[in-house]
């Protein structure tokens, strides 16, 4: 489990992190959500050490990272980099050694991983002549290389087609199903919504709201019920602790004001009236949740 | 397209580990670096050039000296007098018309013809087309003997081969050093660098790429070691290679060591811009470094103090002294001196060198200034 505890970071005057806590659970994905200019970026690359942090620590398994242990981590970062005029497979496999495989193995990880991502017949090639879909195809390949023990990528999903988009997801669930934990960020909220498992808001440096993606929904969003009834629903109007949202007919959407147990109270009233066919609550979507906790 | 392949079952938790230390991270960035360069057309074209350069001084005086003695026409009894004994290929010619005939056509070099003025107190006059014959009028003069009290253990042409080829030789790797700078520009430009950065340390960058030039370097110096003495051999100076050995043992390590110096600023010049196109503009001072100890050199090698200090100064050292040694003007303690002080200021500048490149690295945005890498260093 990687844990991110109270982070601090400043460019000149402007506090570009404060106080940023997260954890990255093992297993599941996270989804980093922000703006651009949220602290997204800076915060992985604190992670893997590539910016030094002004304030907090970054905790993996409990103990501090250490170069070894960094070593094993996998990145993707936003700024896609490999070396244009190398060849792919072997650049790659360069790669996987110098995160501290052998030999064979690299080759065979880089092997397996270009099949997996339909880029085999590419691998003979100089990076700099493959499509800029091949080419951040490539990039994953070198992310994943050699078995990280954490990966995070930075905006995985931008510019990719949704084919690409497809495969993406299929080899990131893969590795989160294997124990290994992922963060990723993005801005396509929709993505995040039917991928990730855990999700960390973050705005303007500081986090708005983490936790699992459930856990998010329910404390976050407008609590809202949906009431179908067998006959109109009008008479709710005139209940006082309720905010007609949406009302046609038999069916409602409410929002309860205050605390308390009003959704029950309100059920009970349509009960006592007739039949009720269904009570449920409205799932926010990430979308909304976002645009609550910012 | 989905993925069709099944999930590799994998533990990473039992996975064994070997881990890169130190040392094995800048052996992989100096294998790259090396395996990258070997594979580039313009390296083995360069290569090529120095030793074509190489042989073909070794080797074409002799090719085009070869066309035997001067010749000259003479005309009348007095030049054929003047002329016996000297090494000059004559040909009698009736008068002086037919001779000047035979200098305008290039037949001959020069004629010799009777003096008619009584200026000349051999009787002779020389005749000539554009230039005075030097080697004609030598042969015709009677030199005065010369007593040497300290010969020069060296021909003075010799000399400046020597000198011209050592200076020529530690500029092209010089810059050649260049090539660093290069390579980690185009890390930065890539931002492959954040992935470098977050696997193996900052310094094991910077050190694989010196390592891996440097041995570049040196694999090209044992090349051109091995052919220069052939080469000579070949061209028939085996006396000059005889002088010139001990001098190719000391340029050698002077070679290497200079190379290391200018290879650590050459990494930070490539460190501190982010573009490619930016490089050119931020090498100036670094050319004045390698340029400046070639032409001092090929300027002041007759003024034995300027000398005296170029072969003890670490930019110039790897060039003067090499030469002095060739000379004979320096003790083999003086080279072991300069060669103390090169190593030293070589270690100092990979240790400045690896504080401002882990500072500038990572910004990769403009050009980074010096005070700038330096406070970001971590």
């Amino acid at each position: 489990m990687l844990t991110v505890t109270e982070l601090r970071r400043n460019f000149g005057e402007h506090r570009a992190l404060d106080n940023v806590s997260f954890e990255v659970r093992p297993g599941r994905m996270t989804g980093f959500i922000g703006a651009n200019g949220s602290g997204k970026t800076t915060t992985m690359r604190i992670i893997l050490g590539v910016l030094a942090a002004h304030g907090g620590s970054v905790v993996w398994h409990g103990a501090p990272i250490t170069q070894a242990v960094r070593q094993r981590f996998g990145y993707m970062p936003e700024e896609r980099g490999l070396y244009p005029k190398a060849k792919v497979a072997e650049q790659i496999t360069w790669l996987g050694r110098l995160h501290g495989l052998d030999h064979a193995t690299a080759r065979e990880n880089t092997l397996r991983l270009l099949e997996q991502l339909e880029l085999a017949e590419r691998a003979g090639d100089k990076l700099e002549e493959l499509s800029l879909g091949n080419q951040q195809r490539a990039q994953v390949a070198a992310a994943l290389v050699h078995d990280p023990t954490l990966l995070i990528l930075d905006e995985p999903f931008s510019g990719l087609d949704p084919i690409a988009v497809e495969t993406m997801l299929g080899v990131l669930r893969e590795r989160a199903d294997s124990g290994v934990p992922v963060l990723f960020s993005s801005h396509q909220l929709g993505l995040v919504e039917r991928l990730c498992d855990d999700v960390v808001i973050i705005s303007g440096g500081v986090v708005k709201a983490s936790g699992g993606r459930e856990e998010l929904r329910a404390k976050y969003g407008s609590r809202r019920f949906e009431l179908v009834l067998e006959n109109d629903a009008g008479w709710l109007r005139d209940l006082p602790e309720v905010r007609i949202v949406d009302l046609d007919g038999p069916r409602a959407v409410f929002e309860p004001i205050g605390n308390g147990r009003t959704d029950q109270r309100v059920l009970r009233a349509a009960l006592e009236r007739g039949a009720v066919r269904s009570f449920t609550p409205v799932v926010p979507s990430l979308n909304e949740i976002f645009k609550e906790a910012i | 397209m989905a993925v069709t392949t099944p999930p590799v079952p994998r533990d990473t938790q039992t996975q064994p580990v070997t881990g890169t230390s130190f040392l094995s991270s800048t052996r992989l960035v100096a294998e790259r670096e090396i395996l990258t360069f070997l594979r580039l057309k313009g390296f083995w074209i360069g290569l090529a050039v120095i030793l074509l350069g190489l042989v073909a001084l070794a080797i074409l005086p002799r090719v085009i000296g070869d066309d035997g003695p001067p010749s000259v026409a003479a005309v009348g009894p007095e030049a054929a007098r003047v002329l016996t004994g000297t090494k000059l290929e004559v040909r009698q010619v009736a008068d002086v018309a037919a001779a000047e005939e035979l200098v305008r056509s290039e037949e001959v070099e020069a004629a010799v013809v009777p003096d008619t003025t009584g200026q000349s107190a051999t009787g002779v006059r020389v005749v000539a087309l554009t230039d005075s014959p030097r080697d004609v009028v030598v042969a015709l003069s009677t030199m005065p003997p010369v007593d040497l009290l300290e010969p020069s253990e060296t021909d003075p042409g010799q000399r400046q081969i020597v000198i011209m080829v050592f200076a020529l030789v530690f500029l092209m790797f010089g810059m050649g050093g260049m090539a660093i700078a290069q390579s980690t520009v185009t890390e930065k430009q890539t931002r492959i660098v954040e992935i470098l950065v977050s696997t193996v340390p900052v310094r094991a960058l910077l050190s694989g790429k010196i390592v891996g030039h440097t041995l570049l370097t040196l694999g090209q110096v044992v090349v051109l070691a091995v052919t220069a003495p052939i080469a000579l051999r070949v061209g028939g100076h085996s006396e000059l290679l005889a002088a010139l050995a001990p001098a190719l043992g000391w340029f050698v390590p002077f070679l290497i060591l200079g190379f290391v110096l200018l290879a650590a600023i050459w990494a930070v010049t490539g460190s501190m811009v982010s573009r490619q196109e930016d490089l050119g503009s931020s090498i100036g001072p670094l050319m004045l470094l390698v340029m400046g100890p070639y032409f001092a050199v090929l300027f002041f090698n007759d003024n034995e103090t300027v000398m005296t200090v170029l072969s003890y100064l670490p930019f110039s050292s790897p060039i003067a002294m090499p030469v002095r040694m060739f000379t004979g003007d320096a003790a083999v303690w003086e080279a072991l001196v300069a060669l103390t002080l090169l190593a030293a200021s070589a270690v100092l500048a990979m240790l400045l060198a690896s504080r401002l490149y882990s500072g500038a690295l990572l910004q990769t945005r403009g050009k980074v200034s010096f005070s700038n890498a330096w406070s970001n260093a971590d």
